[in-house]
């Protein structure tokens, strides 16, 4: 094993300049097609991995529908289904904002996010368990009402709000009887994402932060009560998407930035020059520390984390960039838990692009 | 979506039509003296212009624009721009609105992608409106009405967070998704894509606001920087100079907006179809998108604010065509896709005429009755002029 990794490293020693640490080591696998292109949405591409029957699951919104699709490794789709958002009074047909998949300890749910409220779905997309209707009661008029947001923590899956309020649904081993546990008022603008990890024990309880349009980041404690334990303030730019790993945030922003903050503190320990446009979105591959960063720029970015050695402080390699040609990405996501394949969605294009190591 | 995206949208769209129907009737020009009673002069040429733009920027219309509303479809909204064309004593068939329709959306599809950021959609509205102004300089009641327009953006937009035009910008390109039409002014400035899909650059200036990619920084605990190590970012990106001005007079540095046409670059009138993409003309067709009853009460309530001065007494109608001869835009309007037609409108507004008194009072003042075809009309200098094309 010692010898082979020494093999790859002067390979790509040799094909490398100085300045490319990483190896160059992703190739576009066929693409999948999909009935509608995608919408101009941030983390419009959601990914459920069932490794037993070596399925990969995505679903991608196109505007008033959904699509939920499965496909072999070969990228064949096999299933597929359309999802609507539920009807309500309005010119035109509801617009979805998310679909995403959460993976609780006991079961998988697949939520959908729209103008109108939240679905809730069993992983399929065949049986709609909940819908939970947004209350636009104390909106204005000029106040665009939406879901948009969605990570679970614990046996609770957490839902952002047009109004930065964010909704925590407790959910029972089986069946529908899921309910709104609590309100969570921290964020003063739009949610736009949310992210979470297991726990890492009794010294890192931070297990969950959510994002909004002013860029402020809030990190919590999950638990019956969830517990706000830092606010990391915005700098006027929307945090278009958000990932926690070990501990550590990971923040993309409107401007092209990626920022990795302490989750306990707050302190901003690195910033990235990622992209020259907003970003659109960001995933992580928690086997491994890998960071992968999407924007309107048409680059795909994957990064290393670490924590360095001496300081313990968190520090952050680029290992691959893909320019995705005249793509606007509006949804990319690691396909497995080790980050060695992603996909990646674009605005009006109706096919998700697949990309693997080599 | 956002309901405060429907100004930008028609202020824009309007803008390219005016850019559009500026560019063919300037190179038709004969001069006044020389010019027979049936062809364009540049008198014409001011009157269909400031005909359009002071029922554009009409006050009582310009309210309704402006109350917070979700998007129309683009079936719906192309009827407010058939009958803004026709605000005046120009004629476009079927076929020509269609193709004018096209050319406007898929410029502005251009210039809302290519935004650099999601607030710079607001210096491609300023770059419309300066040029708009542009066309009525000698005719000061006009500038008034449209620097009003310019003075309620500035209310409306100038303070709006970075979050809400990203949601603006989000509903435009939903507005704007699917549509491929390939325009060959687009895709001989390689700017488009054959399959309609357009080039998006990797070099030039970056966003303002935005640092040129290609730099990692790290922090101790301090906050002091402990290590900067750079990458190679994949693009060829340059700082951004200055910042457009969002005041109502200043150089607005984009040029997205700005006007593309002269008499030296023509509109182009040829046009290809839809790419043959099957996945996204099956969805069009599928998705339900009826221009519902409500859409159109929305509809009639902000066209109620629209004066249309009819045709009438002595002066013919001209007709301006937007192809190269007549046959072309017969055989244009009998080729176009389904999904691609708008004529939905039409049908769907006749049945709901005894619902809708107030909508069929409108539609009615479309509907234009056949226009005579001279043999020397405006209309048939127009396409001889486009031959030379």
């Amino acid at each position: 094993m010692a010898v082979r990794t020494c093999v790859v490293s002067m390979v790509a020693a040799d094909s490398e300049g100085p300045k490319d640490s990483g190896v160059r080591m992703f190739r576009r696998e066929p693409s999948i097609p999909l009935r509608g292109s995608a919408a101009a949405l941030c983390n419009n591409l959601s990914v459920l991995q069932l490794p037993v029957r070596n399925l990969t699951h995505f679903g991608v919104v196109h505007g008033p529908s959904a699509q939920l699709l499965s496909a072999a490794p070969e990228g064949v789709p096999l299933a597929q289904r359309q999802l609507h958002a539920k009807e309500g009074a309005g010119v035109s047909p509801p617009l979805i904002t998310q679909v995403h998949w959460c993976v609780l300890p006991f079961r998988v749910l697949l939520v959908l996010t729209s103008h109108r409220g939240i679905q809730v779905y069993e992983s399929d997309g065949s049986v709609m368990v909940y819908w939970h209707a947004l209350d636009s009661g104390d909106a204005s008029p000029v106040q665009a009402v939406f879901a948009r947001g969605v990570a679970s923590s614990g046996h609770f899956i957490c839902v952002g709000t047009w109004s930065g309020r964010v909704l925590v649904f407790d959910i029972p081993a089986k069946g529908p009887n899921i309910v709104l546990s609590e309100e969570l008022a921290a964020h003063p603008t739009s949610i736009t994402d949310i992210a979470s990890e297991p726990a890492q024990g009794q010294d890192c309880m931070a297990d969950m932060v959510t994002a909004d349009d002013s860029g402020l980041l809030c990190v919590w404690q999950s638990g019956p009560e969830f517990k706000l334990s830092t606010r990391i303030p915005g700098f006027g730019v929307p945090c278009t998407s958000v990932q926690l790993w070990q501990g550590t945030v990971a923040a993309g922003y409107g401007n092209g930035q990626v920022r990795l903050y302490e989750a306990s503190t707050g302190i901003l320990h690195v910033q990235i020059n990622a992209h020259a446009r907003a970003i659109s979105a960001l995933d992580l591959a928690p086997e491994v520390g890998k960071l992968l960063s999407a924007a309107e720029d048409t680059f795909v970015h994957i990064w290393k984390l670490s924590r360095s050695p001496e300081s313990g402080h968190i520090e952050v390699e680029h290992c691959h960039g893909e320019c995705v040609s005249d793509t606007q990405v509006c949804g990319a996501r690691f396909c497995d838990p080790s980050g060695s394949s992603f996909a990646v969605t674009g605005y009006d294009l109706a096919e998700i692009l697949r990309f693997s190591s080599v | 979506m956002s309901v405060r995206a429907l100004p930008l949208l028609f202020l824009n769209l309007g803008g390219e039509m005016l850019y559009i129907l500026d560019q063919r009737l300037r190179a038709q020009n004969i001069p006044g003296d020389k010019a027979r009673r049936d062809e364009w002069t540049e008198v014409d040429r001011k009157r269909v212009l400031n005909d359009i733009i002071s029922t554009m920027f009409n006050r009582k219309f310009m309210e309704e624009l402006f109350k917070p509303q979700e998007l129309y479809s683009k079936k719906a909204l192309r009827t407010v721009y058939d009958r803004l064309a026709h605000a005046s004593i120009m004629r476009l068939n079927q076929a020509s609105m269609d193709k004018l329709y096209d050319l406007m959306t898929m410029a502005l599809k251009y210039q809302v992608l290519l935004c650099p950021r999601p607030k710079d959609v607001l210096l491609v509205t300023f770059n419309h409106l300066d040029a708009i102004k542009g066309f009525i300089q000698d005719a000061p009641a006009l500038l008034h009405l449209v620097d009003e327009t310019f003075r309620q953006l500035l209310d409306i937009y100038g303070g709006l967070p970075a979050g809400e035009f990203h949601l603006i910008r989000q509903t435009l390109l939903t507005f704007f998704q699917d549509l491929h039409i390939r325009v060959s002014v687009f895709l001989k400035d390689r700017v488009q894509n054959s399959n309609g899909r357009f080039v998006l650059p990797v070099s030039g200036p970056v966003p303002w606001g935005t640092e040129v990619p290609g730099l990692i920084r790290m922090f101790n605990t301090k906050g002091d920087e402990v290590k900067r190590v750079e990458f190679q970012h994949g693009g060829n990106y340059v700082a951004a100079t200055k910042e457009g001005s969002f005041e109502l007079y200043g150089d607005r540095v984009l040029k997205l907006g700005t006007n593309m046409y002269s008499v030296n670059r023509p509109v182009e009138t040829h046009m290809s179809g839809p790419s043959k993409n099957l996945a996204s003309q099956t969805q069009q067709s599928i998705a339900p998108n009826p221009l519902a009853k409500e859409e159109l009460n929305f509809l009639a309530r902000l066209m109620g604010g629209m004066e249309i001065k009819k045709p009438g007494g002595p002066e013919p109608g001209f007709r301006l065509n937007l192809f190269t001869t007549d046959e072309e835009e017969e055989q244009a309007a009998l080729r176009r896709p389904e999904e691609l037609s708008y004529e939905v409108v039409n049908i769907q507004a006749t049945q709901d005429q005894q619902r809708n008194e107030e909508l069929a009072r409108i539609m009615g003042e479309f509907e234009i009755t056949d226009q005579p075809r001279w043999s020397a009309s405006k209309g048939d200098d127009l396409l001889a002029m486009m031959d030379e094309l």
